[in-house]
């Protein structure tokens, strides 16, 4: 017995040496996983990364499943998605993991991000890291955005006539741009077929090349950590950071673990609430496109309400459309923004931790009002909380200035 | 390989050329796809116009008409509704519709041909949506004192019975006005004026 063992150990060996004399095989395991050091004191936020890597894989293999039985055509579409919701073996099941999975991917990366707020990863020397996770936010966005239309369903449909017509508000080219978008003079068959090419093959790599970039950036940088400390300053007599442990098998181990509950989750989402009371598949959506016809209520899906709730707090056409697009960017600028020298809440002042928890409570209420009807009273809370919005970002170059932060320690705490 | 007498401005000259044309040729490259996604000529050809038959419309009431993929509304106006919109000049943005679009002939107070025939592209002109016909009496007017008109439930915006737009709204403009003509008394047609009668 011993000795096959040791015969298909020896076989196992020689084929990974054979591999690893034509293509750097353990050097990449090595670099990326088996050595590649993290600190010891990540937290469950630090799950968020790899639930985004495990819903983008989810999305991947789903969406390719629904493309076998989808047609992107206006007259098809709505009755093609009933079809692999009906008479499809497992069609419900496929359909629902992709349209759960989309909401997923937002809850993920929206807790990804607040986690780079709260221990300050975006600031230096991780701005790249930082710049590729937010296009990889504003790609998601546009994925998402096309995605919607595909069921061509009345929220599909109004919801891209509104945002496409975002794009025509712009002064000069607005018109032109809006019909190139379009490709009709009307959202229409045309920009369906569109929309689906952008959605299943061209927004999916892109989101595709830019988690190699981030993850790049990332291993380049190392990670950050719930301290804030920079575990490279500390490096024993073999160059390994004394802080740091591999990332095999002491996290991909935590990951695992951290998967399977996300899992349960996710799936007690597929199978018993799929359509989250109208909140992860809107109510509306229900209804054929109708192009004569608006719904009573439009309300983006929850991800975009935030962004939706500022459109329709700026009483100007073209102030609207800047100041939406101004707060889904503005995250761009943080890293520059930020004047303090301590990343982690840990150790800053109470200036950052009170404009962090202002920022959350505005973030939140705006996405509230974005799903509510149009009144007085919440036009005058999406202004307020508005204000409070960009404040964060716009005053941060002063509060952070002049906070009273903490001395940060040498090493990250026990 | 002897590298000792490269002539460096030479040599960083011809990248630059290089560079250069190879720049030019992407961007003509470019062309082509980016024209490949405009308006194709079959999509073109669809916006011909449409003829409606308004005999059966009674006054007050509103019949919707698909054209260009679009909904055009045509409401046959009572002399109530007419006076209602005569009395609400101040409280809309652009009442003679000087900075709205519209063929020259609904260019006036009623923006319309026939002050009984409202025409009008039933599109909201702030983001693309399509305002609901709430009526003076409803249970469901948006704000106090209203005297009849569109609602646009996506954003709020508020238009009188001429489409033409309340201040303090997002819609920047009045709803558009087609071109349209009267081909008999009770026939409409959309989408042309030529010849007009």
């Amino acid at each position: 017995m011993a000795n096959i063992e040791k015969n298909i150990i020896d076989g196992l060996t020689g084929l990974r040496d054979w591999v690893d004399d034509r293509f750097p095989l353990m050097q990449n395991w090595n670099e990326h996983l088996a050595k590649y050091y993290a600190p010891k004191n990540f937290n469950f936020w630090y799950y968020f990364g790899s639930f985004a890597l495990l819903v983008f894989a989810i999305q991947i293999l789903t969406g390719i499943w629904l493309t076998m039985n989808y047609k992107p055509s206006a007259a098809d579409a709505f009755a093609s998605v009933e079809y692999i919701m009906r008479d499809v073996s497992w069609g419900w099941f496929i359909r629902y993991m992709h349209s759960t999975g989309a909401s997923a991917f937002f809850i993920v990366i929206y807790l990804h991000m607040f986690r780079a707020l709260l221990y300050g990863s975006y600031k230096k020397p991780r701005e790249l890291l930082w710049l590729s996770g937010m296009g990889l936010y504003l790609v998601l966005m546009g994925e998402a955005f096309f995605g919607y239309l595909l069921p061509w369903g009345q929220m599909s449909y109004w919801g891209a006539q509104v945002i496409i017509s975002l794009f025509g508000a712009l002064p000069i080219i607005g018109d032109d741009l809006s019909l190139w978008i379009r490709g009709d003079f009307v959202v229409s068959d045309v920009t369906l077929n569109r929309f689906f090419s952008l959605h299943v093959i061209a927004f999916p790599l892109l989101i595709f090349g830019l988690i190699g970039a981030h993850i790049l950036a990332l291993h380049e940088v190392g990670s950050n950590n719930p301290d804030g400390v920079e575990i490279k300053k500390n490096k024993n007599a073999e160059g390994i950071p004394v802080d740091g442990i591999p990332f095999h098998p002491y996290y991909t181990v935590k990951d695992i673990f951290g998967a399977t509950v996300f899992l349960i989750f996710f799936f007690g989402v597929v199978f018993f609430m799929p359509e989250m009371n109208g909140y992860f598949l809107e109510h509306a959506n229900f209804v054929p496109a109708d192009p004569l016809k608006t719904p009573e209520h439009i309300a983006p899906v929850w991800y975009f309400t935030p962004f939706y709730a500022i459109l329709r707090a700026v009483p100007d056409q073209l102030g609207g459309v800047i100041a939406m697009g101004l707060a889904t960017n503005i995250f761009l600028l943080l890293p520059w923004l930020d004047r303090s020298p301590v990343k982690s809440t840990r150790y800053r002042g109470w200036n950052f931790r009170c404009a962090l928890t202002l920022f959350v409570i505005s973030f939140l209420v705006l996405g509230w009002l974005g799903m509510q009807p149009v009144t007085p009273l919440f036009t005058w809370m999406a202004r307020f909380f508005s204000l409070v919005y960009f404040a964060f970002f716009l005053l941060m170059p002063f509060y952070t200035a002049i906070d009273n932060d903490k001395s940060v320690p040498d090493r990250v705490k026990d | 390989m002897d590298n000792s007498n490269v002539d460096k401005g030479r040599r960083r000259f011809l990248t630059a050329a290089a560079t250069v044309v190879g720049g030019a040729g992407a961007a003509a490259g470019a062309v082509p796809f980016i024209a490949t996604m405009t308006p194709s000529e079959k999509t073109k050809a669809i916006g011909a116009p449409v003829e409606v038959d308004i005999s059966k419309l009674k006054p007050g009431e509103r019949m919707i008409q698909k054209w260009q993929g679009k909904p055009v509304w045509i409401l046959r106006r009572t002399q109530e509704m007419l006076d209602d919109i005569a009395s609400q000049d101040e409280a809309v943005s652009d009442p003679a519709s000087e900075t709205s679009s519209q063929p020259e002939y609904a260019r006036n107070e009623y923006r319309a041909r026939e002050d009984e025939y409202l025409v009008v592209i039933g599109i909201c002109t702030h983001l693309g949506c399509s305002p609901t016909f709430v009526l003076k009496d409803g249970d469901n007017s948006p704000v106090v004192d209203w005297k009849g008109g569109f609602f646009c439930p996506c954003h709020g915006s508020r238009f009188d019975l001429a489409g033409r737009v309340f201040k303090g709204v997002p819609a920047p403009t009045n709803l558009v006005i087609p071109p349209y003509k009267f081909i008999s008394p009770s026939q409409l047609l959309i989408g042309d004026d030529s010849e007009a009668a």
